[in-house]
């Protein structure tokens, strides 16, 4: 995996990676990557925490993501959210107790053109309303069930 | 030109199909599937390509699908429609231009008709469209007309022509001049004039240099540059290939945002091509020119649209600003001279080149020339990509282009520039956009941002929104944008629950000027603007938001 390159300038890409294969970054994993990289635990730290992408807490088996660039926001995403967060009991950045759900903000998906987008396990979805999100996270949950 | 590449002999048809962005998450993959099996059961392979191509701009539309040669679009196209459009084409039903004032055609018009009863037949859009007539396509010229993943889509629409021709025929100083005198300025928002930059970074010693391309488009509410990248990628390359040229560079990185996977995926695959047509790496064009490109992912942080931050990024480090100079032309990254420009800068280069500075300088303003990419959304009803001459005013391009605000409300502002720029209101709609006329109304052109906002929007929870948005993405390397948007945030919350005294608003204007004017880097120091256009363009908002003065007497 870090074989792409050993070098200390390659550290944002094996966080990639590394969040790709494990889902999110224990603490052993950043000091094992420091070691490998030759660079101080504390930088490898520092770069993780200060990345929104990188997550250093389990995800949920599900995830939702609201966008809330300014399109978005201007069409309701607010209402979005409020909604997402009142269905699942959880404030936005929480996981559900029973790991099942994560929900997220992001800053701007880039598809204003078809705001308010919400992302549901990474399948991008526009022109959302209160309703079909809160479906679509009932949908989401009993699949598993 | 010499460039080994295969390609199967064109078929008569095309059906083009929109599978990047806004449309492939409104299914336009599966619009494409469909399209593709239904030209095989109509026994119409030899006839018609299907091909999946990047952005035609409506995206609020999507998915889009258009077929050539008669160029009809059609708009939400749906699985189910797909044999529709095929059966058209095969009756030689197209071409007729605008169907809907079409007259003696009564039999299509009769089975149209007829589709329509079985189910919501596709709907074509007019090509007399404002949205599209007004356009003036120079970086989204390939735009939804080639496949992204094809470097022979692209090479056939004269792509890497202008590497050819500077690499045969133009000294690097020479390249420069033409840059120069088509008076391109950077595209990422601050407008500095490109030739002079690349002069800068050329005119230092020899030895190693960079050029970085900036694809960390943070703004929120844009994405020309998330557009070009999908739809057109080896423009972005060639561009940044003939910077290498003229400047002396044989390194480039591309910095693109996390959040676009698409995005980064369609370099990728293009960086390969290339690579394998000898247009990237050693000798390219059996000149002495070598240039290497590599991709760098950033990870969510709008700081890192930052020149500074972006390259301490590239390095593998927290993205966290320094102060100028010495600017990246001097010392960048490494301490290596380093030319930072944007995306749709890199993508303008090569049709300068090809059509020469004049052809450029004659389009736009005097002080703005060219042509300049928007995301229109928001409060409209057209929302997508634009591409408009420069000079074109505010309410053509709202008004006409984009069909004012949906379900008839009436218009209230448009935010230009993302978090960093500011609300310019529907009375100053007669203002041409250039970089000056922007500034001078207290926003910025910045990275193409245009959100429209309609009557129901309430100026003080916008200006609320950005301010969380700049707390937030703060890096807290300085303390007047660390500490003073959170104090900013703060006096705005009270303003939204109607709790703000006259002193909270004088406190206001204090703390946007201190850090308006202290900041390090241009995330704090444009922080306050869209609090300060909005106290400018709408204060009668913040005054009614203020106690009542009565409750003052009392209390």
């Amino acid at each position: 995996m870090k074989r792409h390159q050993y070098r200390p300038d390659a550290l944002i890409e094996v966080l990639h990676t590394a969040q790709e294969l494990f889902g999110h970054l224990e603490p052993e994993l950043l000091l094992d990557i420091a070691h490998s990289l030759r660079l101080p635990p504390s930088q490898v730290y520092g770069v993780a925490t200060f990345y929104h992408f990188f997550s250093l807490e389990p995800k949920g088996a599900h995830t939702g993501v609201v966008c809330m660039g300014t399109a978005c926001y201007v069409k309701g995403a607010a209402q979005l959210l409020s909604a997402l967060e009142q269905k699942a009991g959880i404030q936005a950045g929480e996981t559900t107790a029973d790991r099942q759900f994560s929900l997220m903000t992001a800053r701007c998906l880039g598809a204003c053109g078809i705001a308010p987008a919400v992302v549901f396990d990474d399948q991008l979805e526009g022109h959302q309303t209160a309703d079909t999100v809160c479906d679509r996270l009932h949908a989401c949950l009993s699949a598993t069930e | 030109m010499t460039i080994p590449v295969s390609n199967p002999p064109p078929k008569p048809c095309r059906i083009r199909c929109c599978t990047v962005g806004g449309c492939l998450s409104a299914n336009g993959l599966a619009v494409k599937q469909q399209l593709e099996t239904a030209v095989t059961a109509a026994g119409l392979d030899d006839q018609v390509t299907v091909s999946g191509v990047g952005c035609m701009g409506l995206c609020s539309q999507g998915p889009l699908v258009q077929t050539d040669p008669a160029g009809d679009l059609y708009a939400k196209v749906t699985p189910e429609q797909a044999a529709q459009i095929v059966a058209r084409i095969g009756s030689g039903e197209q071409g007729t231009g605008n169907r809907e004032q079409g007259t003696g055609n009564g039999e299509n018009l009769k089975l149209r008709a007829q589709d329509l009863e079985l189910s919501p037949s596709p709907t074509a859009l007019s090509p007399t469209l404002p949205f599209f007539t007004r356009q003036h396509r120079i970086v989204l010229e390939n735009s939804g007309l080639i496949d992204p993943e094809r470097i022979e889509d692209y090479i056939a629409a004269r792509g890497y022509e202008a590497l050819h021709q500077s690499l045969r025929d133009m000294q690097p100083a020479a390249v420069i001049d033409v840059i120069t005198r088509s008076g391109l300025r950077g595209r990422g928002g601050a407008g500095y004039p490109t030739g002079l930059k690349w002069a800068t970074v050329a005119k230092m010693p020899p030895g190693q240099k960079y050029v970085v391309c900036n694809a960390d488009e943070g703004d929120p509410g844009a994405y020309m540059d998330r557009s070009v990248l999908e739809s057109d990628p080896h423009r972005v390359l060639e561009g940044m290939a003939i910077a290498a040229y003229a400047v002396g560079a044989n390194q480039g990185y591309i910095y693109v945002r996390g959040e676009y996977p698409l995005a980064i995926s369609h370099l990728q695959t293009a960086i390969r091509q290339a690579k394998r047509h000898g247009l990237l790496g050693s000798q390219i064009f059996d000149s002495p020119f070598d240039f290497r490109v590599d991709l760098r992912m950033g990870a969510g942080a709008f700081v890192c649209g930052e020149e500074t931050a972006l390259m301490a990024s590239i390095e593998g480090k927290r993205g966290m600003p320094r102060p100028r100079p010495p600017y990246p032309a001097e010392s960048g990254l490494w301490g290596c001279p380093t030319l930072i420009n944007n995306v749709e800068t890199f993508a303008n280069i090569a049709p300068i080149i090809r059509n020469g500075a004049d052809w450029f300088a004659a389009i736009g303003t005097a002080h703005s020339k060219g042509t300049k990419v928007f995301s229109l959304t928001g409060n409209v009803q057209n929302a997508g990509l634009i591409e408009v001459p420069m000079g074109i005013t505010l309410s053509a391009i709202v008004e006409a282009m984009g069909q004012g605000a949906p379900d008839g409300a009436q218009v209230k502002a448009v935010q230009t520039g993302g978090p960093s720029g500011g609300c310019v209101p529907a009375v100053a709609f007669d203002t041409p956009v250039d970089y000056e006329s922007l500034k001078e109304l207290g926003s910025i052109m910045g990275s193409g941002g245009m959100i429209v906002m309609d009557e129901h929007t309430r100026m003080i929870e916008v200006a609320q929104f950005f301010m969380e948005f700049c707390m937030d993405e703060s890096c807290g390397k300085c303390i007047p944008c660390r500490a003073g948007t959170v104090q900013l945030y703060q006096l705005l919350t009270k303003f939204k629950s109607h709790q703000a005294t006259p002193a909270d608003l004088e406190q206001l204007e204090t703390l946007c000027d201190m850090v308006k004017h202290t900041s390090l880097c241009g995330l704090g120091q444009a922080a306050p603007n869209p609090v300060l256009s909005t106290l400018r363009y709408f204060r009668n908002e913040y005054l009614a938001a203020m106690v009542p003065a009565s409750h003052h007497a009392q209390a």
